[in-house]
């Protein structure tokens, strides 16, 4: 195998030394009573966040996971190069809201759910490539801001399927650069997007799950590994419906993801928390993975982990006109690098 | 005492088709409330609605269906008094009160809560 950063046509090996060198996490009350909350950097205790507006909250949380972000990185605004950042809502206004205070360049992305690692997977190619010397990588989701959004206000108190979804309140960022702290980018995968036909905008994990499935095998085959050369794969949001989806389909291609494979949008949550299939939304890959899986990675609980956020591509208006959802999800692998 | 069982029975028994309808369709909770009012228009069309109002009250009242029924009942009275244009006329004149007091009292609550969240 050759050693380019080009490995194949999706998949791309980071040569530097690149570190997540710090990243935050903000969310609302409800994530912060989850399994994982007390590794949160802050935790709101109401989702309008001293705020008047949740479209403000969210913001606010962005705001709170760059500042945690660049606090455990030893960093200012300054030192960063550029900002990658995006959301949900429409024209990412949570993104460019946020970045308009922090006086920074700014790439806005927009990978639906999966634009924690689209964001990540191009931080570290920028650093690699030399036009950067530290970029900072985040995204956000807010529950009530992508309900009124993407499916009912509220207000008006639509009753759900059990295989919906909760959308994460909440944000994380990360700082990226050549450094000697903090977990290794190695490697990323760039999903196509797929599109199986799915057309119930409740139903996002079966729509993912395939697209997951792509990426996954294509960053095996590429690397030529198995999944048991990570001791974490997590996909970002496809809650328990696309989680079975995806080990089955990988099961059929040939891959056992047991006992490594789990999913953000289930680790989030306690199971009597009620949010039907589990998380969803750019906060769910984004939270679990600057928060819990880079303390793993720092602490040496986890060794390598390979993180694939999922994203459903559809707009309000492609599913008023009764489109399908096409999904699309980004991988980025990272290890722990012993000081 | 039975006539509340029977109203409940009955109410009971419209909601219970509009669940399964939100739980064994595709259908959104927008396509199940007008499904459910263009059926109150025509039970009503067909002689049935009234009866059914005699025999549950509330029961067939308060459900979306009894919209159905008022805009029939609105449109019929005024299309017999002044032939079709009276249908156009008369549609929303029973339901008015409905339809008022929903904007009314909407603008009142909007008021004292937070109604852009």
């Amino acid at each position: 195998m050759n050693n380019l950063p080009r490995v194949s046509r999706q998949t791309w090996r980071f040569s530097k030394d690149i570190r997540i060198l710090g990243s935050g996490v903000a969310t609302g009350p409800l994530e912060g009573d989850g399994p994982l909350g007390k590794e949160f950097d802050c935790v709101f205790e109401d989702n309008y966040a001293s705020e008047d507006s949740w479209e403000k909250a969210e913001r606010k949380m962005l705001g709170k996971a760059v500042d945690a972000a660049l606090q455990k990185a030893r960093l200012t605004g300054e030192d960063i190069d550029v900002m990658l950042a995006g959301d949900l809502l429409n024209q990412i206004i949570t993104s460019n809201y946020t970045a308009r205070g922090l006086d920074l360049p700014l790439l806005g992305l927009f990978g639906a759910c999966s634009t924690s690692m689209e964001g990540l997977a191009i931080a570290a190619s920028l650093v690699e490539g030399g036009f950067v010397r530290y970029a900072l990588t985040g995204c956000s989701s807010h529950n009530s801001t992508a309900e009124r959004q993407f499916r009912y206000p509220t207000e008006y108190g639509g009753q759900k399927p059990p295989y919906a979804q909760w959308t994460v309140t909440g944000a994380g960022a990360s700082v990226v650069g050549v450094g000697t702290a903090g977990p290794r980018i190695t490697h990323a995968t760039i999903g196509k997007v797929t599109d199986m036909g799915i057309k119930d905008p409740f139903d996002m994990g079966t729509a993912m799950a395939p697209a997951a499935a792509d990426t996954i095998m294509k960053h095996f085959q590429d690397l030529n590994i198995t999944p048991d050369y990570y001791d974490l794969i997590v996909t970002g949001d496809l809650g328990k419906v696309g989680y079975a989806i995806l080990k089955d389909m990988l099961k059929d291609a040939g891959y056992e993801m047991s006992p490594h494979y789990r999913d953000c949008g289930m680790m989030i949550y306690r199971q009597d928390q009620d949010v039907f299939s589990g998380g969803s939304g750019c906060a769910s890959s984004a939270v679990v993975t600057y928060s819990h899986i880079m303390n793993g990675l720092c602490s040496g609980k986890y060794q390598r982990v390979l993180v694939v956020a999922t994203g459903a591509l559809f707009s309000p208006v492609s599913f008023q006109q009764g489109e399908s959802i096409p999904c699309i999800a980004h991988g980025v692998a990272m290890e722990r690098v012993l000081a | 005492m039975s006539e509340y069982f029977i109203a409940f029975l009955v109410g009971g028994f419209i909601c219970l088709i509009g669940q399964l309808m939100l739980d064994l369709t595709k259908m959104t909770p927008a396509h199940v409330m007008s499904t459910l009012v263009v059926a109150g228009v025509v039970m009503d069309g067909l002689g049935l609605y009234d009866p059914l109002i005699d025999f549950a009250g509330a029961g067939a009242t308060v459900p979306i269906t009894s919209f159905g029924h008022a805009l029939y009942h609105g449109a019929w009275a005024e299309a017999e008094k002044n032939g079709l244009i009276g249908i156009i006329t008369g549609i929303f004149e029973v339901p008015s009160a409905g339809i008022s007091s929903a904007i009314v009292f909407g603008f009142l609550g909007a008021l004292v809560f937070k109604p852009k969240g």
